[in-house]
Order: C-alpha cells, then sequence, then structure tokens
C-alpha cells in the first residue's frame, strides 16, 4: 500500500516541477532569473503579467486563440452527433470503410496538410481568420469526437429509439429531446478533446494566420528580442495559457479517464 | 444486431463533406505538386514518378535526408513507447480507486495533456537550461555535463523525457479506465485461490488491458511519430541535425524551402506509413472487440 502511494507520489512531483518552475519564474524580474537559479522569487513582481494584459497585441492572442477553439469545438460536435448516431445504430454500404476512413485522417500528421492549407484557405479567402484554424483543426477533431460518441451512443440501449419511434416521436425531435440529454456525460467528454486538442496545436494554426487571427502560442515567439530573451514575459505568458486548461480539467474531471477510453471501456 | 439501412448516409453526410474539404482536397493539391517540379513564377513541369525515385534512393541527397529522418523518428517512437507503456502501466496501479485524492491525481494528471505544444516545448527548454533551469542546473550540479542545445545526447534526453512528462498520464489515464472496468468479484475469486500479486497482473489485470493498451500504443505511436512543435521548440531540429525528426524536416522542405515538388512527395509517403500503421491496428482492435462480442 505504502509502496504505492510512494510512486504516485514521485510521479506526480516529477509532472508539477516543470510548471512550477514556470510558475516560478512568471514572477520574477529577468535580473534575478538569469543572475542565478533561486528556488522562489526573492522579489515577486506582477510586472510580466501586467504587460500582458494591458498589451492588446498580447491578450488579443488569447481571443483569437480561443475563439477558433470554441467554434472548432462547437463544429466538430454538430457534425459529428449524427454521424456517430449513424455509426453506432445502423449498417450501411461502406461504413467500415468510411469509419476507418475518418481515423485514418485522426492520425496523418499536420505537416503534410501546412502546405496544402495554406493555398486552400488563401483560395477561399477565410486565410488569416479564426474560420480557417477552426476548419483546419476539423481534420482530427471531427474524427474523434465521431469516435469518441459513438462509443457512448453504443451504451445506450436500442429500445430507447423503438419506443420512442412508436410514441409517436419523429427523430430529429426524438434526437434531441429524448437522446442528446441521454448521452449528456459522452457530449461533455467529447468537446472537451475536441477543446483540448484545438488548443494545444501550434503548427496550423500558426501557418494560417499572420496578423488578425493570431494565436497565442505563436505570439510567444515574439519575446526573443535583439537585446535577448525576455524568460519573465515568456513564462507569464506560458503560464496564462495553462488556466483554460486547467478550469476544463477542474469541470471534467470525473469523465476525463472513460473519455481517454473513448467511451469503450 | 444493428438494422442495415443506407438511408443512414444522411446522417454521415455533413461529416463526409467536412473532410471531403479538410483533407482530400489538400491531399490532391499534395498529389499535384509531387509529379511536377516548379522553377518559380507558377510554372509547373511533368516530373512524373522522379521525386518519388530520388526520394526512395538512399543514395541521393533527398533520399539520404528521409531516410536519416525517418530513422531517428522510429527510434524515437520507440523508446517513448519503450518507457511511456510500462510506466504508464504502473502508475495507473497505484493510482487511489476514489475519495480527494484521486481527484487531485487526475487533475495533476491531466494538467501536461492541455499545455499547448509550444509551451511544452518552452517549459523545459528553461526547466533544462544549465543557467537558468531547475533540471539543467541539477544535472550539471551534480557533475554530469548537461548541455542540450551543445551535444546529441543530451538533446535526445531532454526530448525524450519531455515526450515522457507530457504523455505518460495519457497511458496511465487509459490504463486506469480498463483497470476501472475490471469487476470486484475477478479479484476476489483470485484472493480465494491465493493469487500472488503478480499471478493477478499476470492473469486478470494485463488481458483485461488489452485492449485499452492497443488505443495507447496507437496514440502514442502516431503522435510520436508526427511530433513537430516540442522538439522544435526546444532544439530546433540540432544540435546539427540530431533532433530534426520527419515533421520538421518535411516542414522544413515545404515552407522554408519552398520546394513543393519533394516536399509532396515526402508527404505522401510519409503519409503512407501512418495509413498502413493506423489500418494493422484498426483492424487488431476489431479483432478484439469481435472476440469480445463472441465471448458475451
Amino acid at each position: 500500500m505504502s509502496a504505492r502511494r510512494v510512486v504516485l507520489a514521485v510521479y506526480l512531483l516529477a509532472l508539477s516541477l516543470p510548471i512550477y518552475w514556470l510558475i516560478n519564474m512568471s514572477f520574477k524580474t529577468n535580473t534575478e532569473i538569469t543572475s542565478g537559479v533561486t528556488l522562489w522569487p526573492h522579489e515577486p513582481t506582477l510586472a510580466n503579467y501586467h504587460r500582458i494584459f494591458t498589451d492588446p497585441s498580447w491578450y488579443m492572442g488569447y481571443v483569437n486563440s480561443l475563439s477558433y477553439v470554441v467554434i472548432n469545438t462547437v463544429l466538430s460536435l454538430a457534425c459529428a452527433l449524427p454521424a456517430a448516431y449513424a455509426f453506432s445504430r445502423y449498417r450501411f454500404l461502406g461504413d467500415k470503410h468510411l469509419f476507418f476512413w475518418l481515423l485514418s485522417n485522426r492520425m496523418a500528421p499536420p505537416a503534410v496538410f501546412a502546405l496544402p492549407f495554406f493555398n486552400l484557405y488563401s483560395a477561399v479567402g477565410l486565410f488569416d481568420t479564426p474560420w480557417a484554424i477552426a476548419l483546419a483543426h476539423c481534420l482530427f477533431n471531427v474524427p474523434l469526437a465521431v469516435w469518441i460518441l459513438e462509443g457512448f451512443m453504443s451504451g445506450v440501449p436500442r429500445e430507447i429509439d423503438e419506443t420512442a419511434a412508436i410514441d409517436g416521436y419523429s427523430f430529429p425531435r426524438f434526437f434531441l429531446r429524448i437522446f442528446v440529454p441521454l448521452i449528456a456525460n459522452g457530449i461533455g467528454v467529447a468537446a472537451f478533446f475536441c477543446f483540448m486538442f484545438s488548443w494545444v496545436e501550434l503548427l496550423l494554426a500558426r501557418t494560417l494566420t499572420t496578423v488578425n487571427a493570431k494565436p497565442i502560442a505563436a505570439i510567444m515567439t515574439r519575446t526573443i528580442s535583439a537585446s535577448g530573451m525576455d524568460w519573465g514575459l515568456l513564462a507569464a505568458a506560458g503560464v496564462l495559457t495553462l488556466v483554460p486548461g486547467a478550469l476544463v480539467i477542474w469541470f471534467v474531471r470525473n469523465h476525463i479517464a472513460k473519455g481517454f477510453a473513448l467511451g469503450r471501456v | 444486431m444493428r438494422a442495415h439501412d443506407n438511408r443512414a448516409w444522411l446522417l454521415v453526410l455533413p461529416v463526409f463533406v467536412v473532410v471531403l474539404f479538410s483533407a482530400v482536397l489538400p491531399l490532391m493539391t499534395v498529389v499535384n505538386y509531387s509529379v511536377q517540379d516548379s522553377f518559380g513564377n507558377n510554372q509547373f513541369f511533368w516530373n512524373g514518378m522522379g521525386w518519388f525515385r530520388e526520394l526512395l534512393d538512399p543514395s541521393s541527397e533527398l533520399g539520404g535526408r528521409f531516410l536519416a529522418a525517418l530513422v531517428r523518428n522510429l527510434a524515437f517512437s520507440a523508446m517513448i513507447l519503450a518507457i511511456e507503456v510500462p510506466l504508464g502501466i504502473l502508475v495507473a496501479l497505484c493510482m487511489p480507486r476514489r475519495g480527494w485524492r484521486l481527484a487531485v491525481t487526475l487533475v495533476v494528471m491531466a494538467l501536461p495533456l492541455l499545455v499547448p505544444w509550444n509551451v511544452v516545448g518552452t517549459i523545459w527548454q528553461v526547466f533544462a537550461r544549465a543557467d537558468i533551469g531547475l533540471f539543467g542546473a541539477a544535472v550539471n550540479g551534480a557533475g554530469i555535463d548537461y548541455n542540450y542545445a551543445g551535444e546529441p545526447v543530451a538533446a535526445w534526453v531532454t526530448v525524450v523525457l519531455m515526450d515522457v512528462w507530457h504523455w505518460t498520464s495519457l497511458v496511465a489515464l487509459l490504463c486506469y479506465a480498463g483497470l476501472r472496468a475490471i469487476p470486484d468479484a475477478y479479484y476476489q475469486a483470485a484472493k480465494v485461490d491465493g493469487a500472488s500479486r503478480w499471478a493477478v497482473f499476470r492473469h486478470i489485470e494485463l488481458p483485461k488491458l488489452r485492449r485499452v493498451l492497443v488505443i495507447a500504443v496507437l496514440l502514442r505511436f502516431i503522435d510520436s511519430f508526427m511530433i513537430y512543435t516540442e522538439p522544435f521548440v526546444v532544439t530546433g531540429g540540432g544540435p546539427g541535425n540530431s533532433t530534426t525528426f520527419l515533421s520538421i524536416d518535411l516542414v522544413k522542405l515545404a515552407l522554408g524551402q519552398f520546394d513543393l515538388g519533394k516536399a509532396a512527395a515526402m508527404s505522401l509517403v510519409y503519409n503512407l506509413i501512418t495509413l498502413l500503421v493506423c489500418w494493422v491496428f484498426f483492424t487488431t482492435l476489431t479483432q478484439i472487440d469481435a472476440r469480445r462480442e463472441g465471448a458475451a
């Protein structure tokens, strides 16, 4: 029993240390950072955070990131819900191939798509808008959402569909009024994963933007300037990118493990 | 049994259209580029299979570069799987079953998964530096010369360690979900039989974990096979080319040098490899499911 606790404690400590170090640095001045390793800020300062919250070119990065993440999550779920229902309830021409094809898109390297996406979204006039990134992230989020939702839907007994049909529910009314509330947990988990994978991705988000829709992740590279690295500012910006993730985790903590097994355990 | 009804295609249509737009259309552009050569000015010339022949010939400049990146990437994937899978199982076995301890454990474990990938890079770039980072300073303080920007071995250690930090929790959470699905009766039966801890793991837990382990290995292999942002931020692919993995090399070729034909050919071969691996795993998964349904 105690050996288990020790292993877990060591592991959790190892996970936390790098994050602690980032938080620690974000409250330091650059002089303190570069003058040697200190385990906690000796002259704590909020200057790094102050700069981010008062400069629009900084805080707009967070707004941009959040806006394409939210668009992507809504879009992915809206497409994936009916498709997942089809996969969990019916057999149809080419269903297995289609499912595999979807899955293979989740596995395709984004680097392969960077250049063609650049051309495609420039051609349709969406370049440098949140919509371009939101649509591009559908490449891996839609298949993932279908996969997770299908798992949860298969857990709902088929008799419910049949009873509703006998009771005279039309399909859309049945789907929205009865079925969707039944798999609310699954939708939450799928939303969490769409949010997560869209939030952490950088390569496509960076390639598809230049000025207006630039995500915070791309703005962070600005801290390298001629006068050297602004470590404190970089750390503060990094810490702020952890906040949305931490909040989301807190809300779905009981469903995380189930969602990782894609609803099929 | 699921009913056979081709009208289900109507429900799949939105996904089909989205994926058509975001995957097939771009891939067609790649195919188009891969058989042409350009001398700038948007002038393209038919090159047939030329790029592919060069890519698959290790004695050419392009082929050698591709092979080196492929070998590096496979080595990287093998290493992180060898570390993360056993470690993930171990952590999952040690996780508490309920209460506030479980809540804290889950939150701390999930946190690295939600850190934007470039921030993961930044965290380790700072953490492993000898002058300002705790880890780098500690290792150097212990008398080991460690500088990830200078020597390939240190760069590899940093990149592998970073990935273990980043993704072991995913394996652990998956295994934890699998362990939770084992009915208590199994453990009670084992207790009655006087089974050792190892026997319980070997004959009860491991077989039940098979399905989640396949998912975990698939996700970890594929994601490490297309890793880009984290090593790019930390090492930039260096020192030299020592941590230039496939995606880093591809982006260099496509967006850095704008070598469209070569990059497109490389993209297709790269994509084909992932597709093949994906297919193998998918078949394994459906077989496990079929066996489970047959048993039930």
